[in-house]
């Protein structure tokens, strides 16, 4: 078994090295949000909050934040209002279409943004729709079905037909059957597809690029920012968005390990 | 079990929907891609080949795209080459440590694509970090200028980004791999080598299809890394796309590159899905 043992311990150094990789940027971008003179240069000095004072005085900055929470949270009610449904269709109907119709849905998930983001800009050109927040909500909310679609499908395939069965036998409605039994039973994985939703259109530019009207949503703010040249403030930002995220994720594993624990104490 | 009026009311909302905002821009896309654009910069209404032949005619848009194919194919087997040895770590070696593994392969995914980017140029460039820090110990006298704004600085990005996408699929086809296999064949006296390659590795290449092709379509399209940290030599389709749709005003062209795009991509997608039905379990 030494042989095994070896590639073991190369396996390991490997790991290490890819996180290493994975999170040299990330270490990069937080150390130098807190350096006094500017990004770049080894080794960092002069350690400052300057960056952050500056950042919560930027109201440009901000209102763009504002601006992505409402898209996210707008994209996130429309891609779970159809989502949900398109995959308890995909689940459980069968029309014509069915097969093109689910190609067509996850299509999003895979191709470059930049292919739906410019057919939806060609649709509101030739409808005479204005470009504004709202173009960006139904873009990032129709391209983002396909997460939605995915999570619920996966947490369908898990669920139990029987109770559904049960709640109809005992004279339940559909409709009652749908709130009572389906929705609770599906919740984490319509509570995952949530998170993931707001994250990836919190974060998305290539759709947005195309969309965009007069107000800027976060990362569109910083690309501009970024093409005038690179400034502190966007470690500062990324940084607190980084910690929030982590948070999140944090929370969300929890909220996942309890309900798991649960259901195997049940 | 489920009614007439129940399978219409979950069928209906989500195909209308996508029928008006997917199929509707993408069918827009493909007529565009056949219409022209006037003199005056007013889209002509009439069916032509001259968006597809001015394609195929000046080399600058095939050799984009061929450039383009060659960094995501880059990007795809340094993913694979990081992540795979990365995904067999945790799903055979990592032991307790597996769940924590596992988030810090996601956590990067948070951080927004953007940002990373830019931390990258923030490394990369000629006062960035790692030229001050490579002179500051004294190994270079000069700041290396190849590091930002080439092609290389494209692929190392994007193979940043794109890494944990191989991983994920990866592990989760060698976490589906019956244990008592890896122990039958040990049993059977196969050294470590031999059951990796006759038994893991052949049930796993699903999951390395599937995180190839993640890495290769999502690097293929990407636009904003060529223009952060590209230079002229970094320019991929997508930067041309864009420059079509923006100054240069050319839609119809900017749509035919993009429908081959979409063609690419999808019997890309297929061709996997084909090879990944035949490596999968029987």
């Amino acid at each position: 078994m030494s042989g095994f043992r070896s590639s073991s311990r190369w396996l390991s150094w490997h790991a290490f090295a890819v996180f290493g990789f994975l999170y040299l940027p990330i270490v990069t971008l937080i150390v130098y949000s807190f350096n006094g003179s500017g990004v770049g240069g080894f080794p960092p000095r002069n350690l400052t909050l300057d960056w952050y004072r500056m950042l919560f005085a930027d109201g440009a900055i901000w209102e763009s934040v504002v601006n992505s929470l409402i898209v996210a949270l707008a994209a996130m009610a429309i891609s779970l209002t159809f989502g949900i449904p398109a995959a308890l269709a995909l689940d459980r109907a069968n029309f014509p279409g069915k097969a093109l119709f689910r190609r067509l849905v996850l299509l999003p998930l895979i191709l470059p943004g930049i292919i739906t983001g410019l057919s939806l800009s060609m649709l509101f050109h030739d409808t005479q729709v204005k470009l504004s927040l709202l173009t960006i909500i139904l873009g990032h909310g129709t391209a983002l079905i396909s997460v939605a679609t995915t999570e619920v499908f996966a947490g369908l395939q898990k669920l139990d037909r029987g109770q559904e069965e049960a709640s109809l036998d005992l004279g339940a409605n559909y409709w009652q059957t749908f709130w009572r039994i389906t929705m609770p039973n599906l919740g984490l994985s319509i509570i995952g597809a949530a998170l993931l939703i707001f994250t990836l259109s919190m974060d998305e530019i290539a759709v947005s690029f195309f969309l965009i009207g007069r107000d800027n949503t976060l990362p569109l703010e910083i690309w501009g920012r970024l093409r005038r040249g690179i400034t502190p403030e966007i470690n500062a930002i990324s940084t607190i968005i980084f910690v929030f995220s982590l948070v999140a994720i944090v929370a969300w594993y929890r909220l996942r390990v309890n309900a798991e624990t649960r259901e195997i104490a049940v | 079990m489920f009614s007439r009026a129940y399978r219409a009311a979950i069928t209906l909302p989500p195909l209308l929907w996508v029928a008006l905002f997917l199929l509707v821009p993408y069918v827009l896309l493909l007529c565009y891609s056949f219409w022209s654009v006037s003199p005056s910069q007013v889209i002509v209404h009439s069916w032509t080949l001259d968006n597809y032949r001015e394609l195929f005619r000046m080399n600058v848009y095939l050799q984009t795209l061929f450039r383009s194919m060659w960094i995501a194919a880059r990007v795809m087997i340094v993913s694979l080459l990081l992540g795979y040895p990365l995904a067999y770590y945790l799903s055979f070696h990592a032991g307790a440590r597996k769940d924590l593994f596992y988030q810090l392969v996601i956590i990067p995914l948070w951080v927004s694509y953007l940002v990373r980017a830019y931390a990258w140029k923030t490394i990369l460039g000629s006062d960035g970090v790692l030229n001050t820090l490579l002179q500051y110990v004294h190994l270079t006298k000069h700041p290396l200028e190849f590091l930002l704004y080439s092609p290389f600085a494209v692929v190392l990005t994007l193979t940043h980004i794109y890494t944990p996408f191989a991983v994920l699929p990866i592990y989760a086809a060698l976490e589906h791999i019956p244990r008592n296999l890896v122990e039958a064949s040990h049993d059977l006296g196969a050294s470590p080598l031999q059951t990796f390659w006759k038994v893991i590795f052949p049930l796993s290449i699903p999951g390395v299809l599937a995180g190839a092709t993640f890495a290769f379509v999502l690097s293929l399209g990407d636009f904003l890394a060529p223009l952060l940290l590209g230079g002229p030599s970094g320019i991929m389709i997508s930067n041309i796309v864009v420059s079509l749709f923006g100054a240069a005003y050319n839609w119809p062209l900017g749509a035919a590159i993009s429908l081959c795009m979409l063609l690419l991509v999808v019997s890309l997608l297929f061709l996997s899905e084909k090879l990944e039905k035949k490596w999968s379990f029987r």
